[in-house]
């Protein structure tokens, strides 16, 4: 996984609330293989009419969208379906922070394990950021081990648990992490096997 | 002084954890983890890294989102290639790693939040995973179940264990009894529109109360099932003699002192008094009345006899801008009766509504309206097992007699991964769980309702009050 530290980008601005991650990525795209990217399925038919057509006013057509490494939305981004599918799009299409006043569980915990960071800041602090965005003209800065977003005037501090926070600013990946435990894993299992033998499946 | 008292999700999450760190992370080993044809993105992670699968004889799995329902089907009839390679994968995969696996010809097959309790794989007291967010549903036995992506998928694989932190706790007491004519996923879309589609982001929600003691397992399943729409990451019911009775017997429950050991354990699995919780809510079931969704978001509900919602109740923009898309995309007008609305067809099924109780409620009300369906109605069984079962007691008759379309079992048109999809602007009454946008199908309309609801529609071709045909 790609460590995430410091990012300087201009955002793409969704003001929607509520993007599920059916949006997000349709269901369709969901068995095409990860090696073929998922960039072009990210919010696919809100991007396209159904002749495939770009829809002008949609904020990722923008031109500069896609040098875009944020997105700033509305509140509960990545709501619904646990597909991580919708994170592959989002990183194919490059974004490596996504800001919004609140997360879908599951979508958070998968975009972390993407290396995609997700700020949480509260409506007045999203609006103070745009503003600052749009004056300044200059990108957005995330500093993720001193926990701080900034774009001109702007400057907040946001929370993230200690241990997504470790996981990203070291690209770690916890598959390998934890096999490291499996011995202590194994001796919990035979343990729990033994005090409850109901819990073999058909035992 | 006294031990604090213990919640019930303490006592699930507690005796599951290997260890824990000062931080509050906590390695969760989990005990039941279920698998269908979309876990294919996590067997090839497990693939690339060279990590075999830890623990086989903890999972179960079967194929549901992709599989076609169509009578007499087979791997051949499908014609997609990627969405074949899909099923093949499925069935390559858990053969590979040993997992048992319910195949297309399976008469077990089925949507796996249909198949874990009717199997008695979902058991009380159990942490039980899934890559699929309504694996809440198997909290209705009494088991911590949360949905997980690919990522963590592949995590429980490789180690059985997921590092989690510790949510938060929220109490939804029901006291009061459903109407008739009132069913648990009317509760279900009451309790999402009361707290809305965040209101319970970071919690696990236990539902608890008289107004849940009455409810039959399956009831139970339909509401555990849509708490996720409320954000929540888990909801449950703590066990109880129905419980017991529901799992005596079943395929994969414990038998013999195995089974006396495992009841006495669980019948410790109760909220003691006094427990605290971070949030708690009331909710009286004997004054809620059917409920349908007007909008794209399952909070977005109103009463069956209400009337779509008018731009200036929202509660600030957000709320005013979001109702806006969704009154254009569904293409409704704010006050109009939403009866009103001309409906194309119904579908009966997914891992919300699909179980034997749901389709004994379809056909009476059928059969009590009488004639032939008014507009094209798909039933798809939420398993082989409660296919073979409507089949004996006649409801499958009786749909077919009534001309809805009576299928195999399988996600179906509830997410329309295997092609059943609804036409763009085409406007579905449908007893799954979510109405977002483009989820049927591009451009498609859902209005989420029970499956009684949805039956009378089916027969009576618009929107109906159920409890005036009861």
């Amino acid at each position: 996984m790609q460590p995430f530290t410091q990012l300087t980008s201009d955002a793409v601005w969704l003001d929607m609330a509520n993007a599920d991650t059916d949006q997000i990525i349709p269901s369709r795209f969901m068995r095409t293989p990860r090696a073929q990217g998922y960039g072009g399925f990210l919010f696919h038919d809100l991007r396209f009419d159904a002749q495939g057509v770009p829809k002008v006013a949609f904020p990722l057509n923008a031109p500069a969208a896609s040098e875009a490494r944020i997105i700033v939305a509305g509140e509960n981004f990545g709501c619904g379906s646990s597909r991580e599918a919708a994170v592959y799009a989002l990183a194919d299409f490059g974004i490596r922070c996504l800001v919004a006043p609140s997360f879908g569980d599951i979508f958070r915990n998968n975009a972390f394990k993407n290396g995609i960071l997700t700020i949480v800041l509260d409506k007045s602090e999203i609006e103070a950021l745009r503003g600052a965005s749009r004056q300044a003209g200059a990108g957005i800065r995330v500093d993720l081990a001193g926990q701080s977003i900034a774009c001109g005037g702007f400057s907040a501090r946001f929370e993230i648990e200690a241990f997504w926070k470790e996981c990203l600013l070291a690209g770690a990946d916890d598959i390998d992490l934890t096999m490291r435990d499996r011995g202590e894993i194994e001796a919990f299992f035979e343990q729990r096997m033994q005090a409850c033998p109901w819990l073999v499946p058909g035992r | 002084m006294q031990p604090a008292a213990a919640t019930l999700f303490a006592k699930l999450w507690e005796p599951h954890v290997v260890t824990s760190r000062p931080d509050g992370r906590t390695l969760l080993f989990i005990d039941r983890h279920l698998l269908h044809d979309g876990s294919f993105h996590a067997f090839a992670r497990l693939r690339e890294k060279g990590i075999p699968v830890a623990h086989a004889e903890l999972c179960l799995a079967t194929p549901d989102h992709y599989v076609p329902t169509d009578a007499g089907r087979s791997l051949a009839m499908v014609k997609d290639p990627t969405v074949l390679r899909v099923l093949r994968d499925f069935e390559s995969n858990t053969a590979a790693a040993g997992v048992q696996a319910f195949t297309l010809g399976d008469a077990r097959q089925g949507i796996v939040h249909v198949v874990g309790p009717e199997q008695g794989f979902t058991l009380p007291g159990v942490t039980l995973v899934c890559g699929d967010s309504h694996t809440s549903t198997h909290g209705a036995l009494g088991a911590l179940a949360f949905g997980i992506g690919a990522s963590e998928v592949a995590h429980v694989l490789a180690t059985q264990c997921l590092w989690q932190l510790p949510p938060r706790t929220m109490r939804v007491l029901i006291e009061g009894r459903l109407a008739p004519g009132v069913y648990a996923k009317d509760l279900a879309l009451a309790f999402i529109r009361a707290i809305g589609t965040s209101g319970a982001t970071g919690h696990v929600v236990e539902y608890a109360g008289d107004g849940v003691r009455g409810l039959t397992i399956e009831q139970r399943c339909t509401l555990c099932n849509m708490t996720i729409e409320a954000g929540a990451k888990a909801g449950f019911v703590g066990p109880d003699d129905v419980t017991f009775a529901y799992l005596e017997g079943r395929p994969l429950a414990p038998k013999g002192d195995a089974w006396k050991a495992a009841v006495a354990y669980w019948r410790t699995l109760v909220t003691e008094e006094g427990a605290l919780f971070d949030r708690e809510i009331a909710l009286d079931a004997g004054k809620i009345t059917p409920m349908v969704t007007w909008g794209t978001s399952p909070e977005q509900a109103i009463a069956i006899d209400g009337y779509v919602p008018d731009l200036r109740d929202a509660r600030d923009d957000d709320e005013r801008k979001g109702m806006a898309s969704a009154l254009a995309y569904m293409g409704l007008a704010s006050g109009q009766p939403i009866t009103d609305a001309a409906i194309d067809q119904v579908f009966i099924g997914s891992c919300t509504n699909s179980r034997i109780e749901d389709l004994r409620i379809v056909a009476d009300v059928v059969r009590r309206i009488g004639g032939r369906a008014r507009v094209p109605t798909l039933v798809s069984p939420g398993s082989g097992a409660v296919k073979r079962q409507a089949e004996a007691e006649g409801l499958a008759a009786t749909f077919v007699a009534a001309g809805l379309e009576w299928r195999e079992a399988g996600c179906s048109m509830c997410v329309g991964m295997n092609g059943e999809t609804v036409a763009p602007q085409k406007r579905c009454v449908s007893t799954s769980n979510r109405n977002f946008a483009g989820r049927q199908g591009r451009d498609a309309r859902t209005h989420l309702v029970s499956p009684a609801t949805a039956a009378a529609t089916a027969m009576l071709g618009r929107l109906v009050d159920v409890r005036t045909v009861l």
